[in-house]
Order: structure tokens, then C-alpha cells, then sequence
């Protein structure tokens, strides 16, 4: 098996490396390997260090994590779901994050609360898109579209929410609402990269102790009671971490679509198969994706910056059609 | 070794018993078929075996322990199921498939699990197969992998619902056979089918479900026989005795002509 060739993960590893040098050297000023390289002595010039340190790591970090998560949710929620088309923003997932987010934000509320505002949304959005899907009794039939559709209609609703919230408020509020609504990691912080590094550690770990559950449930919930799993437990203790990982990045970022979609699809397209080694390659690839899509999103039109959500969906949009065609 | 005691069961809305006061044995080292026409309860005492269904009466135990006291990976264990549905959305090897059977065992990668399955693989004869994905497999193929799958699994029961629908006659045949050498090894197999012919020449013993209770439980003499055969189906039919290999066969009558 292809995914068995030991170079596989080193060269995973050095080409995230790659990227993160790129996203901290290229800019609206670039940077240097020569001066990186003082960076990390220590002496580097002051006005070079500001900019590394302070502007450019923490965002290419923040970049990494978002797209580890994003990468970890997504491979997650296509095995629980048995759905190659699950992703947590085409779920509504995200967009019940960005309506807590948006509503602790309007509220006033400490910045410190917009993960539990996220949290709450998308666990809100989760059961609403399940809901739905149940109520239609094709969670888990034979056409998987049907609850990627109740995933649009959830977050057709979030967006709709968000709209009416930010109708009075003043310009610069909606401004920034809206900015963050279409992802951005423009506003990194070291602190920001330490509460989501950690979350996304403590989840990615949970998620791979259960990928051999994960593994079972992909044959269906007969054939993965008859291997031993406790079916409903499993599946919606997977599903919430993965859910509850997705709202984490919306906290930091905002609304980023389709990394989940597009990594574990090029996971499995390299020959992975098992959700443990899916998960792992979602990680580092989604990494690489997202901070080589905010690479994008600085430099394609300086001196804007793009929103980050929609260089990914540019990205996505073409691997969703790819998806849907598979499913006849 | 695995018995069902006066076994009931209900679905929620629906009116009358799914499974009504049903008990048979299944013993080692035969094939113990439960057969029946369509909605006489044959999955449904799987999927209580399975404990996807809840018992609203009797009992169903495991060498006399009652499989409610059994955690689920300890069932899983002592009996492997190849269920009547299963889904292959993700593509993986044949190989990989196979090695799914240790998750009860959670020994994943070990010498003992790189036995169970090779071991298994040559049993249902499946090697050939094994650096294919499952989605390229054909219909006959698929269901040895599944038979491989719950052999590595390495319990001392194997319940199969419906191994062979939609199988050709070659392959339907082969597994009939697999099923029987698995059987003379010792396990105790328990089997739903609708092949009534094959089960009849394959299977020791045969319960004749009809509307959710036993309408004749016997060696496949005793239960095939036209008139419990025909009140059974409610289809005029007549059994007779194949000449070349003495196996009994029932042969539905048509009404009109």
C-alpha cells in the first residue's frame, strides 16, 4: 500500500516546514532566509523582529492550527457520518459557531466567551442539521446529499441570524463581523495560537485514541455493532469533538470552508485508509493548506488582503463537484 | 451454545409481536439455519442477538450466561456477525477490511492479530484478493472477505444473515461450502437464509419461522415437507427428492398456467 512508503510522512512534515517558511518570508515586506535565520539567533534587527515575531509567526501558527483542526474535524466527520461530502462548514457547523461567536461579540461580551458563544452555536447547529436530516430518516441512507442539504438550510439560517444581528449596529462593528464571517487569521496573536493550540492538541488526541471505533463505524452501525462498538455512544462522542473542534477555529478565525472537505480527500486519494493515518495526514495537510491559502489571500492583491474563507472556497468548489459526481 | 429462551420482541408502533416466544439452540459444529418467508422475524432475532433490538420477553445467552451481562467488545468476542447490511462508502484493502476483526480484541498490529488474519484469509480463501480494494470486489467476492472478516474475529459463533443474496449459483455454492467446513471446525454457525434448497442440504437443523414464531424446528426431513412448507408460504408447492444427490427440494407450483 502506497500509504505504507516510509518518505510519505517525513516529506508531509518538511513540505508543512516549507510552507510555514514561505508564510513567515513572503509579505508585504518580504523577509530574507538570511534574516529568518537571525530571527531565530537572536539578532536580527529590531523593525525585522517586530515583523517575524510579532506579525507573521504567530499568524502562519494560528494558520497551521486552523487548518489541522479544520483538516482533523472534517476526516472526522466523514467517517462518523460515512459521508464523503460531511465537512464542517458545509454541515452548518461553522455557521452556528460565527452565530455564537457573533452574538457574545454584540453582547459585549469578553472577547475570552467567543469560543463558549461558538461552542454553543455549533453545538445548537449540530442538532439542528441532525435533526432535520432524522426527521427526513436519511441520516444515514443511501444518499448522503440529504444531509448535506439540511447542513445549507442550517447555515443559510446562521447567516440569515448573523445578517439580522448586525443590522443595528454601528458600521465599524459589522465591518469587523463581516471580515471575520469570511475568515481571517489577519489578527493573530500569541495568545490566540496558545488557547487554540491547545484545544485542537486535546481534541486531535481524543479523536485519534478513537479512530479504531471511527474505523468500525464506517461499516455501517450493524456491522460495527457486531465488532464490538457501543454504535450511538461513539458516534456522537466523535461527532461533538469534531463539531466542538470546528467552533474552536471559527473562535480564532472565523468561518474557513472546505478544508475539511478538500484534505481527506487528498488523504484518502493517496492510499490512506485507516482514520488513524487519515487523521494524521488531515492534520499536517490541512496545515499546509490553510497557511498556504492565507499566503494567497496577503500577496494576491496587495496591498488588500482577500478573505481567507474565500480563497479556500475557491479551492474547495471544484473537489465538492469532484465528491458529488462520485456519488452517481 | 448460544440459546434463545422463549425469546419476544416488539417494535415501537407497531402492532402484534415482531418475534413471539421463540427458543432454539445453536450448537457447535453444525450449521443451525433460521429460514421463514419475508418479515417472519428471521433478522430481527440477529439484530437481538446484536442487542440492536431490545428483548421485551425471555432471554438469549451464550453458554448459559446471558448475553445482556456481556460487555460489547466481550460479545463481540464470542460471536461474529455478518450482517445483512454493511457499507463501503471509504474504499479500503482487503488486507485492512480484515484486520477491522481485532477491534474487539484491541490487539491491532500484533503478532496474535497478524495470525487471526491470516489464518482467516486462507480459510475463506480470499489471499488472492487481498491487496484489492473492497469496492473493486464482485458480489461473491465480497461476502468470503466479510466470512474472512468474522473468522479473524475469531469467535466460536458466526451468525450470517443472508450471506448469499443476490449471489450466482457458483458463488453461492462456494460459500454454502466455506460455511460448511467452518461448521466442522467446531464453531457454531447460525444462519438466515431464504435458500430453503441449500439450507436443506447444508444445515443440521432448520427453525421454520412464520409471523414471528417456530412453525416447525427440526433436522431439514422433518421440515421439509409440502404441507408445512405450503401453510408456511401460503403458495401451493411440492417437495421431491432430487435423483442424483438425494438433497430435498421444494419446487413452487404456479397457479395458473
Amino acid at each position: 500500500m502506497i500509504a505504507h512508503r516510509g518518505w510519505h510522512w517525513p516529506a508531509a512534515l518538511a513540505g508543512l516546514v516549507v510552507v510555514a517558511i514561505l508564510g513567515v518570508a513572503l509579505g508585504a515586506v518580504s523577509i530574507s532566509l538570511h534574516d529568518l535565520a537571525a530571527v531565530v539567533r537572536g539578532d536580527a534587527p529590531a523593525s525585522v523582529r517586530e515583523i517575524v515575531l510579532t506579525l507573521r509567526a504567530p499568524r502562519v501558527v494560528l494558520a497551521a492550527l486552523v487548518g489541522a483542526a479544520l483538516g482533523a474535524s472534517g476526516s472526522t466527520m466523514q467517517a462518523t457520518l460515512r459521508n464523503p461530502l460531511a465537512e464542517p462548514y458545509l454541515l452548518g457547523v461553522s455557521g452556528g459557531a460565527a452565530v455564537g461567536a457573533v452574538g457574545a461579540m454584540l453582547l459585549r461580551l469578553p472577547a475570552a466567551s467567543w469560543p463558549i458563544g461558538a461552542f454553543v452555536g455549533a453545538a445548537v447547529a449540530v442538532a439542528l442539521a441532525l435533526g432535520v436530516a432524522r426527521g427526513t430518516s436519511m441520516l444515514r441512507a443511501a444518499d448522503p446529499r440529504t444531509l448535506l442539504m439540511a447542513g445549507v438550510v442550517v447555515g443559510a439560517l446562521a447567516n440569515a441570524v448573523v445578517m439580522i444581528a448586525l443590522a443595528n449596529v454601528p458600521p465599524e462593528t459589522v465591518r469587523g463581523a463581516l471580515w471575520w464571517m469570511m475568515g481571517s487569521v489577519g489578527d493573530a496573536t500569541w495568545t490566540s495560537v496558545a488557547w487554540l493550540g491547545a484545544y485542537a492538541l486535546i481534541a486531535i488526541i481524543a479523536l485519534l485514541t478513537q479512530a479504531p471505533t471511527i474505523d468500525a463505524l464506517t461499516l455501517g452501525d450493524e456491522a460495527a455493532a457486531g465488532l464490538g462498538v457501543r454504535v450511538e455512544r461513539a458516534t456522537a462522542q466523535a461527532f461533538l469533538t469534531a463539531a466542538l473542534l470546528a467552533a474552536a477555529t471559527v473562535a480564532a478565525a472565523g468561518l474557513v470552508g472546505f478544508v475539511g472537505l478538500i484534505v481527506p480527500y487528498l488523504a484518502r486519494g493517496a492510499g490512506l485508509s485507516r482514520q488513524r493515518e487519515i487523521l494524521l495526514a488531515s492534520v499536517i495537510v490541512g496545515a499546509m493548506l490553510v497557511i498556504a491559502a492565507d499566503l494567497v489571500a496577503r500577496i494576491a492583491t496587495p496591498p488588500s488582503e482577500l478573505p481567507l474563507g474565500a480563497v479556500t472556497a475557491v479551492l474547495g468548489v471544484p473537489f465538492f463537484l469532484v465528491q458529488l459526481r462520485r456519488l452517481r | 451454545m448460544i440459546a434463545f429462551e422463549s425469546v419476544r420482541i416488539a417494535y415501537p408502533g407497531q402492532v402484534g409481536r415482531a418475534i413471539d416466544g421463540v427458543s432454539f439452540q445453536v450448537e457447535r459444529g453444525m450449521i443451525t439455519a433460521v429460514a421463514g418467508p419475508n418479515g417472519s422475524g428471521k433478522s430481527t432475532l440477529v439484530r437481538a442477538l446484536l442487542r440492536r433490538v431490545p428483548l421485551a420477553g425471555g432471554r438469549i445467552t451464550i453458554d448459559e450466561s446471558p448475553v445482556d451481562a456481556l460487555g460489547a467488545r466481550a460479545l463481540a468476542r464470542r460471536v461474529a456477525f455478518v450482517t445483512q447490511r454493511e457499507e463501503t462508502a471509504f474504499a479500503r484493502t482487503v488486507g485492512d477490511y480484515v484486520a477491522l476483526a481485532r477491534y474487539p480484541h484491541g490487539d491491532a498490529g500484533t503478532d496474535a492479530a497478524r495470525r487471526a488474519v491470516e489464518a482467516a484469509v486462507v480459510r475463506a480463501g480470499v489471499e488472492p484478493f487481498l491487496a484489492r480494494t473492497i469496492d473493486t470486489l464482485s458480489g461473491g467476492e465480497w461476502q468470503r472477505v466479510r466470512i474472512a472478516r468474522a473468522l479473524a474475529q475469531e469467535g466460536d459463533a458466526l451468525v450470517l444473515d443472508e450471506p448469499t443474496s443476490f449471489l450466482d449459483v457458483a458463488h453461492e455454492m462456494l460459500v454454502f461450502e466455506l460455511l460448511a467446513q467452518i461448521a466442522a471446525s467446531g464453531v457454531a454457525v447460525l444462519l438466515v437464509s431464504h435458500q430453503l434448497n441449500l439450507v436443506a442440504r447444508f444445515a443440521s437443523r432448520i427453525v421454520l419461522l412464520h409471523r414471528g414464531r417456530i412453525a416447525v424446528d427440526g433436522a431439514p426431513d422433518v421440515v421439509m415437507r409440502g404441507e408445512v412448507l405450503e401453510r408456511v408460504y401460503e403458495w401451493p408447492l411440492v417437495v421431491s427428492r432430487d435423483p442424483a444427490v438425494g438433497a430435498l427440494a421444494l419446487v413452487p407450483l404456479r397457479r395458473h398456467h
